[in-house]
């Protein structure tokens, strides 16, 4: 064997490791992806905006009638365009190769897999909640309560995608698992839409919404601490191959 | 099922093997690809797989990685970094995107990137990797293992000489010379005689 004792030579010292460093790569990382394939951001917001002008088409201009379904037509659309953004979520990732590189490499993982749900976030919930305003204003929801709606898709959204990434995560190293994907991830976005429309209606008929967006609060803490672990663990079994 | 300890500082373990299987065995499809596999690789050692299409090279690399759980035996590996056969890398982030995901991922040191892509011959850090050729890609991803080598000290190579040129070949050859003299390890598969010669040489389906 020849030996070689160039100046590349190293040594082999412990680097402190910053975890939050993995945090923000990938959070940069994914976040510039999304940015340069700018319809995967587009697609689900187009979604919801043109199914939101369809509604007064469909049932009536009637403000009244309209106010009456726009918290839940709101929250279902917001549920419907964000499994539009779901299943490339890991799937480019994991074709080629980074998802692999990530399992191997994170120190440690699931500080990654936060800085990828927040990147997943800002891309896919983000701009329903920005455009949320002008939703509610097609379908006349009473301007008092549209600060509890949006408070009410700021606490939601989260879990949302929280819960999409465990699902996508979960049937990533299927070849299309987008229906089971939904079937999946449909069920257990009941609870968010309930507290959602709840607390929206109850600013509607001027009642007290602390409770519905306290849950909405819960649920969201409970998802981002335990959801990256969920999703760490999926994506590990997904690279076993 | 394959255990694997991962220590996090290597300098602790300077006279331990970088890498040590004990009776693996592995069948796929019904096959057996390997049995009673046992080896030992120290520091400054090259271990060579050999064996034609199908043979289990890359099973067993991947077993020693961690990311194929389905081989029985006991392995007990060092931090590592895994160079295979799909990059790693987004097509749709630039050269030096892609490394600092990485430098930040591994906490690894990317203090002179621009040097680090003249050295492996793509000079381009703001070209999107989609611009690039297959052997460039293929560059791009030696330099992300020559930043890991700071941090892992062993190196599981597939096939690192696919689709590159011949100067590209002679720089993997010079990559790995440098990585064994300071002190790590290498396990790479295989079919083309590699400008190294091995420590040690396994020849699978046989």
């Amino acid at each position: 064997m020849r030996h070689s004792s160039g100046p590349a030579c190293r040594a082999w010292a412990a680097h402190r490791v910053r975890p939050l460093n993995a945090l923000v790569a990938q959070f940069l990382r994914d976040w510039r992806i999304a940015l340069r394939s700018r319809h995967e951001m587009t697609t689900p917001l187009m979604f919801f905006a043109v199914v939101v002008m369809l509604f007064p088409l469909a049932i009536s201009p009637e403000p009244e009638q309209l106010a009456a379904i726009a918290p839940g037509v709101i929250w279902v659309l917001a549920l419907l365009a964000s499994l539009l953004s779901l299943e490339g979520l890991f799937k480019r990732d994991f074709s080629d190769g980074s998802l692999e590189q990530m399992v191997l490499s994170a120190e440690p993982l699931f500080l990654a897999v936060v800085g990828k749900l927040l990147a997943h976030w800002c891309a896919a919930s983000l701009p329903l909640v920005i455009f949320a305003p002008i939703a509610a204003l097609a379908l006349s929801l009473p301007l008092e309560a549209l600060s509890t709606l949006l408070a009410s898709l700021l606490l939601g959204t989260p879990t949302v995608a929280c819960l999409g990434a465990v699902g996508a995560a979960l049937t990533v190293s299927l070849g299309r698992g987008g229906m089971l994907l939904a079937l999946i991830v449909m069920p257990l976005y009941i609870p968010v839409l309930i507290f959602g429309t709840s607390a929206t209606s109850f600013a509607v008929a001027g009642l007290s919404v602390a409770g519905p967006l306290a849950w909405l609060a819960v649920l969201a803490g409970l998802s981002l601490t335990l959801a990256p672990f969920a999703v760490s663990a999926a994506i590990r079994m997904a690279c076993e191959e | 099922m394959s255990e694997l300890s991962t220590p996090s500082n290597p300098r602790v373990l300077s006279s331990m093997p970088l890498c040590r299987a004990i009776g693996l065995r592995c069948e796929r499809g019904g096959r057996e690809l390997f049995s009673d596999l046992s080896f030992t690789l120290d520091r400054g050692v090259m271990l060579e797989l050999r064996g034609p299409n199908g043979s289990g090279k890359s099973t067993l690399l991947r077993a020693l990685a961690g990311l194929y759980p389905d081989v029985d035996g006991e392995i007990d590996t060092c931090d590592l970094a895994y160079f295979g056969h799909r990059g790693g890398l987004s097509p749709t982030l630039t050269v030096a995107e892609n490394l600092a995901w990485f430098s930040g991922l591994a906490g690894t040191t990317a203090d002179d990137v621009p040097g680090l892509l003249r050295r492996v011959g793509v000079p381009y850090p703001n070209r999107p990797l989609s611009e690039l050729s297959a052997g460039q890609q293929r560059r791009v991803g030696l330099a992300r293992l020559m930043m890991t080598g700071e941090r892992k000290p062993l190196w599981l190579l597939d096939e690192p000489l696919t689709a590159l040129d011949s100067a590209g070949e002679a720089l993997v050859g010079e990559l790995i010379d440098e990585h064994l003299a300071c002190g790590g390890g290498v396990v790479c598969a295989t079919h083309q005689d590699l400008p190294v010669v091995p420590g040690l040489r396994i020849e699978l389906g046989h």
